[in-house]
């Protein structure tokens, strides 16, 4: 089954099911409730863009889930069903089984996630190192494999380069083919293009799509850029202060947007051509993830609930709940208290 | 040119640094800039040279020929003679191996228990970091003169066998053991630092095991500043080997070490000052080339100050 067709089916099981997710970050402050309840879920082969402002909890979400949250923060409950395992109930060892192997994540500056000391071939062969028992000239000769398989051009040279001599674009395509060097099922990408150019963003964009159509590797794309996930994600996750608040596919997410924040977010963006005296923004700020307002995390900033004047809002926390098949929305306009 | 070696070029006048060079040969290229660095390796090399060619010389530095003491420079003794009239050139350059070889030993003995027990306490802090560094700061409170006389005393009347026939080795471990701690609190603060840089949290992404992360990710990247107080620590040791000797609590005679020497020339420092300037001498050029040297490193090491804050 190609992932194209998992798209479409409902009833395939998920590669990764992640249920009530709660990361809590001990600071002296107070208690940063990073990611407060969030459901996601990720189909073989799928792109999930997950779209939210900076601080709502995208990179907590990305890092629970690959199990690199370190002190003071804590996994406070909730599963991370990938495949057929719990991933919080695996031991640090397993873990480090998966993690570049089965599951690989990449940062958004490509440059400093290199290391600076060694080439790039030296730590493509590092990931041979870790998960095989393949002989080093070997492990050599399938990095330079990799490294055309990601576009770089000359790549029997160029392996030999340090990371210092790569640009932003070649860094970062060097990542992708260290997260992607074994038979990687799912690719968490966080903010994989914001450091870049807009020309080399579209060709990073293209090169994920096309290995995920190559490789059948699922991709969680963590970005604030909704043109991004406009134009590479099959479906979409918005978030908001450490909560879902709206999940739905690419295209039924900009026909309809259904939530007051996502709305804002789609009419805040700047069209080319269009002449405007002022730009829609959102008014007011992200809550304080320590000091959380009782009901809806958006309702203080929530035009709607004042045009309608729903008190709810400030009183309940409303439920993620599908809309339609497909569509869930975390708003009490769409629901019944 | 390919579009690939157009982008090099341009990478290369941008960072000075030339395509596929290694950090070896980078880092000697800056050094070479450095001209009292230079000069420093220059007379390193000629006084570990001379020293080592120590055993060439007609002379014994230990048999006495009492009718030829205090005598000034000559040809045939360029240093002059000493109390006991041996070759004062001979002594000296004798006692530059015993120098050295201290200085390098304590500075072994700082690197294999410091780094181990700096980057366990640098990378996983918690109550390892706690424990050692409590160690450490007990360490390094105590006044080191002070025990390095009662433990060199003891050594001595413990009258254990390897003790008696080696004293070099002795007090080098003794200078060892009380100079690790600095080393250590060097490179957990380094460590504590590179930890958190993007690559190693890549790294562990990557699936890499906290054993070959301090390997490969954060140790390598941390020579820096450890290469830099490796290179002073041979001058301090140099200097408390001398200081020990010299209060004649060291390596003793007829042993000749420069701080001994220093020792026996106080007597007669007016009349025959040469007992004194040799030696002393000695130290002085050794000690400021390794200094130079040391600077020399720090800059070639980390031209753009990265870790400098650390450097000793």
């Amino acid at each position: 089954m190609s992932w194209s067709d998992n798209l479409t089916n409902n009833r395939v099981k998920p590669l990764l099911d992640v249920r009530a997710l709660k990361t809590y970050f001990f600071t002296e402050d107070g208690v940063v409730k990073a990611v407060d309840g969030v459901d996601l879920c990720v189909r073989p082969g799928e792109i999930l863009g997950l779209v939210g402002e900076s601080g709502c909890g995208k990179s907590a979400t990305a890092l629970s889930i690959m199990r690199l949250i370190r002190k003071p923060g804590r996994i406070m409950q909730g599963e991370i069903i990938f495949g057929s395992q719990d991933l919080r109930s695996l031991s640090e060892a397993e873990m480090q089984d998966l993690r570049g192997n089965r599951i690989s994540m990449i940062f958004q500056q490509p440059q400093s996630s290199l290391n600076p000391v060694l080439t790039v071939g030296d730590q493509l062969a590092e990931v041979f190192e870790i998960h095989t028992e393949i002989e080093k000239k070997e492990a050599w000769e399938k990095s330079v494999e990799l490294l055309r398989m990601v576009g770089i051009p000359d790549p029997e040279q160029r392996i030999h380069a340090y990371p210092h001599e790569m640009s932003g674009g070649q860094a970062q395509r060097v990542m992708i083919a260290m997260a992607l060097a074994l038979e990687t099922d799912l690719l968490i990408a966080d903010e994989p293009t914001t450091a870049l150019d807009v020309t080399i963003q579209a060709q990073i964009l293209d090169l994920i799509r096309n290995l995920r159509s190559q490789m059948d590797t699922a991709v969680i794309l963590i970005t604030h850029d909704l043109g991004v996930v406009a134009e590479t994600a099959d479906r979409v996750a918005v978030m908001y202060a450490g909560q879902i608040i709206e999940q739905a596919t690419v295209t039924r997410l900009f026909e309809k947007p259904l939530h007051p924040y996502t709305l804002g977010l789609i009419q805040s963006i700047p069209v080319l051509g269009e002449t405007k005296e002022r730009l829609e923004v959102i008014e007011g700020t992200v809550p304080d993830l320590i000091d959380l307002p009782q009901g809806c995390r958006f309702a203080p900033r929530c035009r709607v609930r004042v045009e309608r004047n729903l008190s709810i809002c400030d009183e309940r926390e409303p439920d993620l709940k599908p809309v339609q098949p497909g569509h869930e929305v975390r708003c009490w306009l769409y629901q019944h208290s | 040119m390919t579009p690939n070696e157009k982008a090099m070029k341009d990478n290369q006048e941008v960072t000075g640094r030339r395509s596929h060079e290694t950090m070896v040969s980078l880092t000697w290229r800056r050094f070479r800039r450095h001209p009292g660095a230079m000069a420093g390796a220059i007379v390193l090399i000629l006084v570990a040279l001379a020293i080592s060619l120590a055993h060439l010389s007609p002379y014994d530095p230990e048999v006495s020929d009492i009718k030829n003491r205090y005598q000034p420079p000559s040809l045939e003794h360029p240093f002059g003679t000493d109390g006991l009239g041996r070759d004062l050139m001979t002594r000296v350059l004798y006692g530059g191996r015993v120098s050295m070889s201290v200085g390098l030993m304590v500075m072994t003995i700082t690197l294999i228990i410091g780094i181990p027990v700096g980057a366990l306490a640098g990378y996983y802090g918690g109550w390892i970091d706690n424990v050692l560094m409590r160690i450490i700061d007990a360490t390094l409170a105590l006044p080191s003169l002070m025990v390095l006389i009662l433990l060199g005393a003891i050594l001595r009347e413990a009258n254990l066998p390897f003790v008696k026939s080696n004293n070099v080795l002795t007090i080098a471990a003794v200078l060892g053991l009380l100079a690790w701690p600095t080393t250590a609190r060097l490179v957990r603060a380094v460590f504590l630092t590179v930890r958190e840089m993007e690559y190693v949290e890549a790294a562990r992404a990557l699936g890499a095991s906290a054993m070959r992360i301090i390997r490969s990710e954060i140790l390598p990247n941390s020579l820096g500043p450890i290469i830099v107080e490796s290179t002073l620590e041979i001058g301090y040791a140099i200097m408390e080997e001398s200081g020990l000797s010299f209060l004649g609590f060291g390596i003793m005679p007829p042993t000749p070490t420069w701080g001994n020497m220093l020792n026996s020339a106080q007597e007669h420092l007016v009349e025959y000052p040469w007992l004194a300037i040799f030696p002393g001498l000695m130290i002085f050029l050794v000690i400021i080339s390794i200094n130079y040297i040391g600077d020399g490193l720090r800059d070639a090491l980390d031209p753009y100050k990265v870790l400098a804050k650390f450097e000793p």
